[in-house]
């Protein structure tokens, strides 16, 4: 018989690791990327591939030669980190680009920081807000999804890029509806068939990963929810104060990354805050700058920014927003 | 064109003559009046701010230097005596010099000396090992060898050796603080008289059980069985609970109790070689086996 | 309805594999020691010498002020004298030793199996009986249960609830006793009511063991004022505050005893000894172990004599198997891991836990990833997290401010730690270390 081991209680583990977790959220992701190698072929497999092999190869690299630890790769968190940036970027965006994102979203995202757990912002998001303002054309520059009708590549605006530009040559939200750019339908923005980067295409497929990790009980409810609710609300109050100006808000939930923001990268564990309440908060604060940036900034998309913002803040909700104690008394 | 400069350099030079008035006003109003010994007394401390003082930093102590008039039984243990000499002259009190410290790790319980009997599985910390039982081997007197005295120390004089997995004292670095004898859960580690170039002698055991159990447990154990009493002739061993301790004050380090341990649990430290015959020693751990032999029988 | 607390709380897989095997006698042999302190409180005083011969149940060792309880010889022989005894975490304590000579029980215990139904006894000669007889907790915390049952002045006890939880994996030996002794239970709930004068009194039992529902349903149909409540399996149920939550839904007030809220929470072990020591006279001397894992040829539910050598449990069941790699005194949950097999079994100890080795180790530990699991799974709604941080640097007054005293060190955080943190290990720590700053509130 080998020692007997003594350790303090508990003396059994429930199933939950921090590999489990993430392989959860790559296989919560796959119904998305299936639909984005679908509609944008090749081009959506080079990003991918790319973008997780080299967040892999530089988290790994770092570690390895910088930091001179142990390589935590095989906790699959570089992994996910390179899907989520693939899902933030243009099908035919160069592959050197790809490259330089997932260097800024490890080196300066992640390990600048101390590694998984210590980072402020979400890397992912770190990387693809950097390209955004450091290489604005080719990021904005998407290709419209390949259909049997027209199976040849072409580029085109998102929806919400077509809104922004018809708002700002003073066209009405109806003439825009009517215009020739805007080509789409809702059922269109729910299975992917509009223009855009990999992963803001397709909300049913986005939604399926949804429930596979509440099933699984990777996230919870809060941050998602309370970000569509707000984002609805909020929407929603503008939309009927002046309909001309504001669109409605299945079009704001549908369209651009509002679902892959609000289920997968607002809900990123790291640069989340900790308790229920902190959550709805945060989700709140996202809902709202979303909408803000949307409808009142000069880029079209908001859902990046507003996350990043409220990471930065999160720690303050941590601070105020603690639970309330079994048996508080006031 | 011009006109722009001009007027946001002036803007901005209101602007900043306010805010230094702000400044100046609230910097007078909020300002704190303190002796200006206690920065004059803080800065010949050495500023570790470890503690070993008893107060929370070197400003908090020092602050106490220049308020007690007495300052005789208060001690910077990193400065040592040539710093409290030269605050004493500073403030112009009176202080004594005292013996410099060093501290000593009383086990000697290495893997090879004491067997493992279990595997401990929870927080790389002594403290919570000795909340959760007795410890690794058969001695529940020993280092546990987790580190806490590492972990505490401010300056870097204290490391686990990984072939023994005991901590080891470095003896240039060690200030004598006392941070490491509070954080050890098993009371191991003591501040001892460094002695003249550093030479000390002490039991490096402080295992309390009958001599038996304690020697089953680790072979370099004390067993309590009064050689060193009886090799000391200036009374200055003590038997208590079947353990040896050497007082540092009456030691005069004369090595008799280090021959005449059975267990070698009597450690010296920086004397010269004992030069005389090999063989006589050998002959001597011949006759301390057989010293257990009788003392088992005794006990 | 099933009945819960509502946040927080693990469900760890039940692996109550020794639920079939029936109580069963283990006579201890050779010596036996007996810890003069196997409670909260002040130990006894041994009242016995070296060389005197003693009966089962002998008074040997008397309460030493209030918060202690009386100690009995559970076996008859002679006393070999008093000792410094390794418990099962190798830390030494004093323990009279005796040596076992047959087994003849004290002349005013009854022996007899029939039950005794008589309820005219008075509160005060419940609680002299209980006094007497050293009852304490069975259910880990060995708290005397004659302190217990002394409601504070100014404070009025509303109900008794019976904690029929049993939430830790593996632990079955309340559910073979409610099987098995249900009317005796019963009427030990009918005294514990009369004791402190209430009229109400609930037994809270997880429907993962339906049969005892059913069977003490039936049975309370005889007595009056007891109400069995079926509570979802969800650890750590059995824990006072859930259980009085889960049951009545009110909140023990943070920092108050639960009398606040009238409830008075008993074990069912406990409970089945109440019986025992006012009915029949029977002191405090034994008490029911599961003996139980998954690598052990046989799974035993045993009636153990108080100071039993674990060795002889151990041999009772074919000895420790191969492929042990922890051995755990109670629940897997709370239970504390045993490095001396030699030790003495005490009124508190209720079951020992074969872990295999497999499953002995805990995961390697890696960066915490801010996942709130862990303040998810809090059943006091902490934030173990955080606590385990200020712990670490030893924070005190910071883990005062974040209510470390509320901990009630069920590892919940550990248990669902995707990073395998020594959360709970470290909380721990730091609660024992705050806590000598913090008055003790009472």
């Amino acid at each position: 018989m080998n020692k007997l081991i003594i350790s303090p209680s508990p003396h059994v583990h429930g199933k939950f690791s921090t590999k489990r977790l993430m392989r959860d959220v790559v296989i919560a992701l796959l119904p998305a990327l299936l639909v984005s190698f679908y509609f944008f072929g090749l081009g959506a497999v080079k990003v991918v591939g790319l973008s997780v092999i080299s967040c892999v190869a530089f988290e790994y690299l770092i570690q390895r030669f910088l930091l001179k630890t142990a390589p935590s790769t095989n906790d699959l968190s570089a992994v996910v980190t390179g899907l989520i940036l693939s899902l933030n970027l243009p099908s035919n965006l160069p592959w050197w680009i790809v490259i330089i994102g997932s260097l800024i979203a490890i080196g300066v995202g992640k390990m600048v920081f101390g590694g998984l757990g210590n980072n402020p912002f979400n890397p992912a998001l770190v990387g693809r807000v950097f390209l955004l303002i450091a290489r604005p054309v080719e990021m904005t520059t998407w290709p419209l999804p390949l259909t049997l009708v027209t199976p040849d590549a072409t580029t085109g605006a998102t929806p919400l890029a077509i809104v922004k530009e018809g708002l700002k040559n003073g066209l009405t939200i109806d003439q825009i509806k009517e215009s020739s750019d805007y080509t789409f339908s809702y059922l269109d923005t729910l299975f992917g068939q509009i223009g855009g980067s990999l992963g803001e295409v397709s909300a049913v497929a986005l939604l399926l990963g949804f429930a596979y990790l509440l099933v699984r009980k990777v996230i919870t409810w809060h941050i998602p929810v309370s970000i569509f609710a707000t984002v609805i609300v909020f929407s929603g109050i503008l939309h009927f104060a002046s309909p001309d100006r504001f669109i409605d808000p299945v079009f704001h939930l549908l369209t651009g990354g509002m679902i892959l923001g609000a289920v997968y990268m607002a809900t990123d564990y790291v640069t989340s805050p900790m308790t229920p309440k902190g959550m709805a908060v945060y989700g709140v604060g996202i809902g709202l700058l979303t909408i803000l940036i949307r409808t009142f900034g000069s880029y079209p998309e908001g859902m990046s920014f507003a996350i990043l913002f409220m990471n930065a803040i999160v720690p303050l909700i941590n601070k105020y927003m603690k639970p309330k104690l079994f048996g508080e008394v006031k | 064109m011009d006109s722009t400069i001009l007027t946001t350099v002036i803007m901005l030079g209101i602007l900043a003559a306010i805010l230094a008035a702000v400044l100046y006003m609230v910097a007078q109003r909020f300002k704190v009046v303190e002796d200006e010994r206690i920065d004059g007394t803080e800065s010949i401390l050495p500023g570790a701010n470890c503690g070993g003082c008893g107060y929370t930093g070197c400003r908090a102590f020092a602050e106490a230097l220049v308020k007690t008039d007495d300052i005789s039984v208060m001690f910077c243990p990193v400065g040592g005596n040539a710093a409290m000499t030269k605050i004493a002259e500073y403030l112009g009190k009176k202080v004594e010099a005292k013996d410099n410290e060093i501290a000593v790790v009383r086990c000697a319980g290495s893997c090879e000396n004491r067997q493992r009997v279990n595997e401990f599985d929870g927080a790389t910390s002594c403290a919570v090992m000795a909340a959760t039982y007795s410890g690794d081997t058969n001695c529940s007197y020993g280092c546990l060898g987790k580190g806490d005295c590492v972990s505490v120390c401010n300056f870097g004089a204290i490391y686990i050796n990984g072939e023994t997995m005991l901590p080891e004292i470095d003896e240039d670095k060690c200030t004598a603080c006392g941070s490491c004898t509070k954080a050890c859960p098993k009371l191991i580690i003591e501040l001892r008289k460094k002695g003249p170039k550093s030479r000390r002698i002490y039991v490096s055991c402080i295992n309390k059980d009958k001599g038996a159990v304690a020697r089953k447990a680790c072979k370099v154990a004390c067993i309590g069985c009064a050689a060193c009493r009886k090799a000391c002739t200036f009374e200055s061993i003590v038997i208590e609970n079947f353990l040896a301790y050497i007082d540092p004050n009456k030691c005069r380090l004369c090595r008799k109790c280090v021959e005449a341990c059975p267990t070698e649990s009597i450690i010296e430290l920086n004397f010269p070689p004992r030069k005389p015959k090999v063989e006589i020693q050998e002959q001597k751990t011949d006759n301390a086996s057989s010293e257990i032999e009788q003392n088992k029988i005794v006990l | 309805m099933i009945k819960t607390f509502n946040k927080g709380g693990v469900h760890p897989p039940e692996n109550k594999i020794s639920r079939n095997a029936a109580l069963e006698q283990l006579i201890p042999e050779g010596i036996i020691q007996i810890f003069i302190s196997q409670h909260i409180g002040a130990p006894a005083e041994c009242i016995v010498a070296k060389g005197d011969k003693v009966k089962t149940g002998q008074l040997i060792a008397k309460a030493n002020g209030f918060v202690s309880a009386n100690v009995h010889s559970s076996v008859s022989g002679t006393v070999l004298g008093i000792e410094n005894i390794a418990d099962y975490q190798g830390i030494k304590k004093p323990a009279i030793c005796i040596q076992v000579e047959g087994d003849e029980w004290e002349e005013s215990i009854d022996r007899s199996t029939e039950i005794n139904r008589d309820l005219s006894k008075t509160s005060e000669e419940i609680l002299a009986k209980i006094t007497e007889a050293g009852l304490v907790g069975l259910g880990g915390a060995t708290f005397p249960t004659h302190v217990k049952l002394a409601v504070p002045k100014g404070k009025t006890a509303k109900a008794i609830i019976i904690n029929g939880a049993e939430c830790e994996p593996y632990l079955t030996s309340d559910y073979r006793v409610m099987l098995e002794h249900g009317e005796e239970l019963l009427i030990g709930v009918q005294l514990l009511k009369k004791a402190v004068n209430v009229d109400k009194a609930y037994i809270g039992i997880e429907t993962n063991k339906q049969d005892a529902i059913d069977s003490l349903k039936k049975t309370a149909v005889n007595y009056s004022g007891i109400e069995i409540v079926s509570l979802e399996p969800k650890y750590p149920q059995g824990g006072e505050k859930q259980l009085i939550k889960s049951i009545t839904g009110i909140e023990v007030p943070d920092r108050a005893l639960p009398i606040e809220t009238g409830c008075i929470v008993s074990n069912i072990c406990t409970t089945l000894a109440v019986y025992e020591a006012v009915q029949k006279n029977k002191p405090l001397f034994e008490n029911s172990i599961t003996v139980t894992g998954k690598n052990l040829k046989v799974q035993k539910n045993f009636i153990v004599r108080v100071g039993t050598p674990l060795s002889q449990l151990i041999k009772a069941i074919g000895g420790i198997p191969e492929n042990t790699g922890k051995i755990i005194s109670g629940g897997p949950m709370m239970g504390r891991a045993i490095s001396n097999m030699e030790a003495p079994t005490m009124k508190g100890s209720g079951a020992i836990v074969f872990i295999t080795d497999d499953e002995a180790k805990r995961g390697t530990k890696s960066n915490c990833i801010r996942c709130s699991k862990c303040v998810a799974a809090c059943p006091m709604r902490l934030q173990p997290f955080l606590l385990y941080k200020l712990a670490e640097r030893n924070m005190l007054e910071e883990l005062k401010e974040n209510s470390i005293h509320a901990c009630i060190e069920c590892g919940c955080c550990l248990y669902t730690c995707p990073a395998n943190l020594p959360l709970v290990d470290y909380v721990r720590l730091g609660k024992t270390r705050a806590m000598k700053l913090i008055a003790k509130p009472k």
